[in-house]
């Protein structure tokens, strides 16, 4: 184990982190709310000082020497509890969240992008705060290692374990051979639809330029925490309109706009996973129009409420602008599986992913046809190349994890003896990075209902669903640590 | 620039980690996965499963903005398509094929004519070339040569009983004319780049840069009468193609020639192909059959099996056996260097190494094809240390100055200036001119231009 590489990174992970709490500061400076922004700048300072410091005493380059895969993997997921760790302190320190498991919950469910909030009351919350809240969003959705890959070139090992451990999906394929570049233009690409979408919302008069950046970044790291009290029902029909489209286009795989940029529409619009994307969302979205008609609800005055939910939920953003709770049981049955399928890989969306679910259907139909012809020899292919053999193991493995981990979180969020809807929509909300469920947790519910260990379950959950649950699993396992 | 490497063997492997580190974005192609993963998982590559030859691969690897493109598969003749393919995609595109088969090599300058290859290297040709100089000079272990042949960096290793042991550098080069300058030094198993007042002690080994005529005189005087006399005859064990090419330039110098190969029907054919040699059809391994063969009376002796271990054991047995002889000995792997250079077993022949080096030297020159050309490459000590040779063909701020003024890269030796059909061996006076080709010896690695021996 190389702790000297994994606290290098460990390190650099401090630093950037305090050059993210100028942000707030500064937006505390523009909106003269001084006494938050002082607090926001000392955290930022010790931060960068720290951090500096190090970088200045540890001149040798540690990660020269054996940085591996498993290195890889527990400094990304030390980092994400890092970031959480350290965000939730000015939270606390504001007085904004009175207690520090709340702000830890708070700040975790940011940079999960999860969206979850335990604040009841909006508009007591200092401006920096609330910038803040979206700020990590915005930084957590495409990962803060891929940042930290795009702007330091790493010298020695394998960078790509880093990439594996926090880009979302079954498996990570660069889009350009040098790692740097590939990272530079993830984050390219998603300061670019970001823009774009900032720009569009400028058309609407009656939208706030801070509650539309702060919109904005909620939508591209598909997190979803409100602004203010009123949430995104608050905006006009433009708006509700454009975050649709956005939440979609933020939860599609990035692969497809590379593909666009370099002109190969072919490749890009033939993509499985986007067509199962697009396929299983506008299914729901049939589904639930075809149920609510059917159920005495007007459809159409709900069109858009229908498709911003299935978008909402689906990419897991969690942004909602109508009360879904009170819509039929089968609806809440196809939103909830909605949920669970997610975003596509290489996106900012949380859930199990599109490309995972695609491939254990495929496998479930292999195995029904070795039933009917036994010796019959079929390879699983995606987008017309076979899937090899260890992709196929690690999507299982991930999903029997992924079952066991939501059983035993619903065993111990129970304890707070909620109904079942309000805990299991609690523990998936939170474990998919949605931020939104059924029961108490509904569209205006608060998650500050939980018992401060069920808190502190879910931020687990939280990190383990962003970063697929296996290097969360790996940082807990014995012999990671052993010599 | 962007490279495609079809083939993910060794040398693809070597290529593509050198290459990535020289910032070239590397994208290897194999129709073998399992050869992939290690790249992609220790290298900052990508990779593409798929067959080479095919312009759907070359399209999906990238071709249209490829710079060039290495074919080092195992079969000749798909590397020699791959070539021919990614020609045709993109013209632009330069192509490197290797291409072994013996019975290709009078075609060389056919396939470079009519495909468009830039360049196609045959390692155990060029393998039998460098043991071929090796044998010229006996006692050096290593040798390299710059300026189309007039320099040579020569390696020997300080016996107790030479005169070096002791000297400075700089008495050294006062000994002989200041022609001779001592570039490297071993010593303990530290590589040192000397300067003037650094001591030489026996036991180190030494690299030295020295115009070919001066070769013999060097040798009077420093070395071992024993070490000076020369080859009249090898032993070559295995007869592969290595053996093949060297044992046909040995045999027109002269030289008589032994070759020991187990294989009855290659023997056969080794004896069609070469009848001034002595093609013996017998187990190498067994030391009788090497004794019965006259092994003492050996002048030099080279392992060419295709097994590295057995080489290592035939060169320990020989270096026990006929303790005067020149031993050679071929080791394809690389991963063993540190522990394999401290046997006792002479001088060690990488084919894979030379192979790299070859297409490393082509394109780093390439690169810089309008400014200072890289002439010639070489990667010495476990490649831990580079040989360059530039050509100045362009203007630029280290011209015209005297060396000794000029804010040179620490660990770092302008060895010879070339000037016209003068050898200088610099001081602090002399100073770069255009149309010179210098030689430059350093432990910083990856130099692509004159510019690049200024300390940053």
């Amino acid at each position: 184990m190389n702790l000297k590489g994994i606290f290098k990174i460990l390190n650099y992970v401090v630093g950037i982190e305090g050059v993210f709490l100028l942000l707030p500061a500064l937006v505390g400076v523009i909106f003269r709310q001084y006494h938050a922004a002082l607090v926001y700048f000392a955290v930022a300072a010790v931060c960068i000082v720290v951090a500096a410091l190090f970088i200045f005493i540890q001149r040798h380059d540690p990660t020269k020497r054996g940085f591996y895969g498993k290195e890889g993997f527990v400094a990304t997921a030390l980092s994400w509890f890092i970031l959480s760790l350290i965000g939730a302190v000015p939270m606390y320190l504001t007085g904004d969240i009175p207690n520090y498991v709340d702000a830890l919950f708070e700040s975790t469910s940011g940079y999960t992008t999860t969206g979850a909030s335990v604040i009841p009351d909006l508009s007591v919350i200092s401006l920096p705060t609330i910038f803040f809240r979206s700020f990590t969003h915005w930084i957590g959705g495409m990962g803060v290692l891929v940042f930290i890959l795009a702007i330091l070139p790493m010298s020695g090992g394998s960078p790509l374990s880093i990439m594996k451990a926090e880009s979302p999906g079954p498996s990570v394929s660069k889009m350009v051979p040098k790692l740097q570049r590939t990272a530079m233009i993830s984050y390219g690409l998603y300061i670019a639809l970001t823009v774009l979408e900032f720009v569009l919302l400028l058309f609407d008069p009656d939208m706030p330029v801070f509650e539309n950046i702060c919109h904005t970044m909620g939508t591209a790291g598909t997190g979803g925490f409100s602004v203010t009290n009123s949430g995104p029902a608050g905006y006009s029909p433009y708006v509700k309109v454009v975050t649709t489209v956005f939440m979609m286009l933020f939860g599609a795989n990035f692969s497809f706009y590379f593909l666009l940029i370099t002109k190969k529409f072919r490749d890009a619009f033939g993509l499985e996973e986007i067509r199962w994307y697009v396929g299983i969302f506008l299914g729901a979205v049939l589904m639930i129009f075809l149920n609510l008609h059917f159920s005495g609800f007007d459809a159409r005055e709900n069109l858009l409420g229908i498709f911003y939910s299935c978008a909402s939920l689906m990419t897991t953003t969690g942004y909602t602008i109508v009360d879904f709770g009170k819509w039929p049981v089968f609806t809440h049955v196809v939103l909830m599986t909605l949920m669970f399928v997610g975003g596509c890989a290489g996106s900012t969306g949380g859930g199990f992913k599109v490309s995972r679910i695609m491939l254990m259907l495929k496998q479930v139909g292999k195995e029904v046809r070795q039933q009917i012809h036994p010796n019959q020899v079929y390879s699983i292919r995606v987008d017309k190349k076979p899937v090899s053999a260890d992709v196929l193991k690690s999507c299982n493995i991930v999903f029997i994890s992924y079952v066991m981990i939501l059983i035993a979180s619903c065993l111990l969020v129970s304890l707070d003896d909620f109904d079942f809807t309000t805990t299991f929509s609690g523990v998936l909300a939170t474990y998919d990075n949605i931020g939104v469920g059924f029961g108490k947790v509904c569209v205006g519910g608060c998650f500050n209902i939980f018992s401060w260990h069920s808190k502190l379950v879910m931020v687990l959950d939280m990190i383990a669903g962003r970063l697929e649950i296996l290097p969360v699993l790996l940082l807990f396992h014995p012999a990671t640590w052993k010599k | 620039m962007d490279v495609i490497i079809v083939g993910c063997g060794r040398v693809g492997y070597i290529l593509a980690d050198h290459l990535s580190k020289e910032d070239h974005n590397i994208t290897l192609v194999d129709t073998d996965e399992t050869k992939l993963q290690p790249a992609l998982a220790n290298l900052d590559v990508q990779a593409v499963i798929g067959n080479g030859t095919t312009s759907s691969c070359l399209e999906e690897a990238g071709i249209k903005n490829t710079g060039l493109l290495i074919a080092v598969t195992d079969m000749d003749e798909i590397n020699m398509i791959s070539c021919i393919m990614a020609k045709k995609a993109n013209p632009k595109c330069q192509t490197i094929a290797r291409i072994r088969k013996p019975e290709y090599l009078p075609e060389r300058n056919y396939f470079k004519q009519a495909f468009g290859m830039s360049m196609i290297i045959n390692p155990e040709l060029a393998a039998s070339n460098e043991i071929n100089q090796l044998i010229n000079v006996p006692a050096a272990l290593e040798l390299d040569s710059f300026a189309r042949g007039r320099l040579d960096l020569l390696r020997i290793v300080i016996t107790e009983t030479s005169v070096l042991a002791g000297m400075r550098v700089m008495d050294v080069s006062k000994k002989f004319d200041r022609k001779v300058l001592i570039c490297i030094v071993v010593h303990n198993g530290e590589i040192i780049i000397p300067n003037g007042m650094s001591m030489l002690s026996a036991g180190d080994s030494i690299s030295v840069i020295i115009p070919k005529a001066m070769i013999p005189t060097f040798y009077n005087t420093v070395c071992d009468t024993a070490s000076l006399k020369v080859i009249k005859n090898v032993m070559i064990c295995g007869g592969g193609v290595t053996a093949h090419y060297l044992a046909e330039t040995l045999c027109d110098n002269g030289v008589n020639v032994k070759i020991i190969e187990d294989d009855r029907e290659r023997c056969e054919q080794l004896s069609a192909e070469l009848p001034k040699a002595d093609i013996i059809n017998a187990d190498a391994t067994n030391h009788d059959v090497l004794l019965e063969n006259g092994l003492e009376n050996m002048d030099a002796f080279v392992a060419l099996t295709t097994v590295d271990s057995e080489n290592c054991f035939l060169s320990l047995y020989a270096s026990k056996a006929a303790p005067r002889c020149k031993l050679i000995t071929r080791v394809h792997r690389l991963e063993q260097d540190e522990i394999i250079t401290t046997l006792p077993i002479g001088s060690i022949i990488t084919p894979r190494r030379i192979t790299a080096e070859a297409i490393l030297q082509f394109v780093r020159a390439m690169q810089n094809s309008k400014g200072s050309n890289v002439e010639a490459l070489y990667e010495l000590m476990d490649n831990k240390v580079e040989a360059l040779e530039f050509s100045i063909r362009e203007n630029s701020k280290v011209l015209n100055t005297p060396l000794q003024t000029l804010k040179l890269k620490k660990n770092l030796l302008v060895c010879a200036i070339v000037r016209g059909r003068r050898i200088i061996t610099p001081s602090g006076k002399d100073t770069l001119q255009l149309g010179d080709t210098v030689i430059v010896v350093t432990t910083n690695l990856g130099l692509k231009d004159i510019k690049d021996i200024l300390a940053d």
